[in-house]
């Protein structure tokens, strides 16, 4: 995507220090599972949002998600940069700034986000967007085909868009809660039948966010879930928040860079308003899958 | 299967009423999909391609698989129109043929052209033209980008994946499995037997269109020596 070194140029952003992980991220690219693609995009798309429109940029402009924090970026440019999701210490050449607020950082200013003291992502806007070439309509990273820019190191450099937007004047803007333990409430199906005692199971079962969870699944642990009979389902499409129970019995809870098939049953499915909060379960925290009702899911208005 | 499939559907208290319409399963899969359950890649094949045909604007993605077919809708867009548009949609129709003729450049130089051709009974020779002479059918994709599931493979080349998958598989390497073939586009982990290559580019981001091989396309493969 970019090439190593410091040096900055205009309307660029240099990369001090990457973190953990930050990749560049945006409203991701559905419309092309059927060719194998995964919808990709940030992991709370609300946050990215509120995050471009602080800044002034359309709401699905490019902009960076960060793992527990530790991300430098220097600016090349003046630009206005702004941080959403849980409550971070954000600092300005090593001053104290808001996250949750339009940033201003003029050229050569440093950058230092924080990690989150609850949950584990935050996203970043600026002003002008990251305008790395977009694939198949997006330039967001999807960790599991490959499609876009590389995860940010140390070194990289990106460029911006023109900023020609105008940040929106906002009072207070609210961290993004993170709770634990967590409540997700779950629609049944598409193959609740193949699990033995799906609902009661489900509704009973205290899980763990295990270390191996990522972008592509959230991986539970637990009393295992059991398989009906000995039968094998073919490969079928699943959908993001698809709760699938492989072999093992052990959830996983399918985000936004997952397979667009899967061979293991899928018990149910998170409802996507509550697929959010799941990008902030730190592994060991605890989780409930609720089976809802679809009848109030169907009068909510969805 | 399909006592799993009915078991699979039992409405719970829970969980959407499961609707049948024409003799087709629906099954629930979130508030904005459903998955339509069906008894071969023929009725996946007319599903699909009814549902492209009829339009529905509210339709985001509509992916097919081995016995199924996926219809998700914008978010809070209902599905009723989507059940209204399946009731329309006869199963056994033939899907009509809206895909393109593709034609695939294949070397047969695979490590398991033997293997298979023990497994069939025949000669290395048999394989190649077993298995090159069939104009096949992308069911789906999956697995990884423009990785096209080929159906209309011999039955004498419709064999199980190795015992032990290869840690990688490189690039444009032709295998079978089961009663599918394909070509892996990018360098990956794999368990299909392979029996050859190609050098066709099968998925491009920045290419229109990224895949080369679409579901319902007929694929011819061209003998390489």
């Amino acid at each position: 995507m970019t090439s190593p070194g410091g040096s900055v140029t205009p309307r660029r952003v240099a990369v001090l220090r990457a973190g953990p992980q930050a990749l560049v991220t945006d409203l991701g690219r559905s419309g092309y599972a059927h060719l194998g693609v995964p919808p990709s995009g940030a992991l709370d798309p609300g946050a990215l949002r509120l995050a471009n429109r602080l800044v002034g940029n359309p709401e699905g402009a490019a902009g960076l998600e960060v793992l527990l924090g530790g991300l430098e970026l220097r600016a090349g440019v003046a630009c206005t940069v702004a941080v959403t999701g849980p409550a971070s210490a954000l600092q300005v050449d090593g001053a104290a700034a808001d996250s949750h607020a339009p940033v201003h950082l003029g050229a050569g200013a440093v950058l230092r986000l924080g990690a989150p003291l609850q949950g584990l992502r935050n996203w970043v806007a600026i002003s002008g967007g990251i305008a790395v070439d977009a694939e198949l309509g997006s330039r967001a990273t999807d960790l599991l085909s490959g499609l876009g820019p590389a995860p940010l190191r140390d070194g990289d450099t990106f460029p911006l868009g023109p900023p020609d937007g105008r940040p929106v004047g906002a009072d207070v803007v609210v961290p993004t809660p993170v709770d634990d333990p967590l409540t997700v409430p779950v629609l049944l199906g598409p193959r609740d039948g193949w699990i033995e005692d799906a609902v009661r199971r489900l509704a009973a079962t205290s899980w763990t966010v295990t270390a191996s969870s990522n972008r592509i699944g959230l991986r539970l642990d637990g009393e295992p879930l059991r398989k009906l009979g000995d039968a094998e389902l073919p490969s079928e499409p699943v959908v993001t928040g698809a709760v699938q129970v492989p072999a093992n019995g052990l959830p996983v809870v399918f985000l936004a860079d997952h397979p667009v098939t899967g061979g293991y049953p899928v018990v149910a499915v998170v409802l996507p308003e509550a697929l959010p909060a799941l990008a902030q379960a730190r592994p060991g925290s605890m989780m409930r899958l609720q089976p809802a009702a679809a009848a109030a899911v169907r009068r909510s208005g969805r | 299967m399909w006592s799993q499939v009915i078991q699979g559907a039992g409405g719970t208290a829970t969980s959407f009423p499961v609707a049948t319409v024409t003799g087709v399963q629906l099954l629930p899969c979130g508030p904005d999909a459903l998955l339509v359950e069906l008894g071969s890649l023929h009725e996946v094949d007319a599903v699909r391609a009814g549902l492209a045909r009829a339009a529905l604007p509210e339709v985001v993605e509509l992916v097919p698989a081995a016995r199924t077919v996926l219809v998700a809708v914008r978010p809070g867009a209902g599905l009723d129109g989507v059940r209204t548009a399946l009731e329309g949609i006869d199963p056994a129709d033939a899907p009509g043929r809206s895909g393109q003729t593709v034609t695939l450049p294949v070397r047969y130089d695979g490590p398991d052209l033997e293997l298979v051709a023990q497994t069939a009974g025949c000669s290395v020779d048999d394989v190649v033209a077993l298995h090159s002479r069939p104009v096949y059918t992308v069911a789906f994709s999956g697995f990884a980008p423009g990785f096209g599931y080929l159906a209309g493979l011999a039955p004498e080349l419709q064999q199980p994946r190795l015992e032990r998958p290869r840690e990688r598989v490189p690039a444009g390497a032709v295998g079978i499995a089961g009663e599918f073939t394909g070509a892996y586009p990018r360098p990956s982990p794999g368990g299909w037997r392979l029996v050859g290559s190609t050098d066709a580019e099968l998925f491009d981001p920045r290419r229109k269109p990224p895949a080369l091989l679409h579901p319902g396309d007929q694929v011819r493969i061209q003998v390489l020596e």
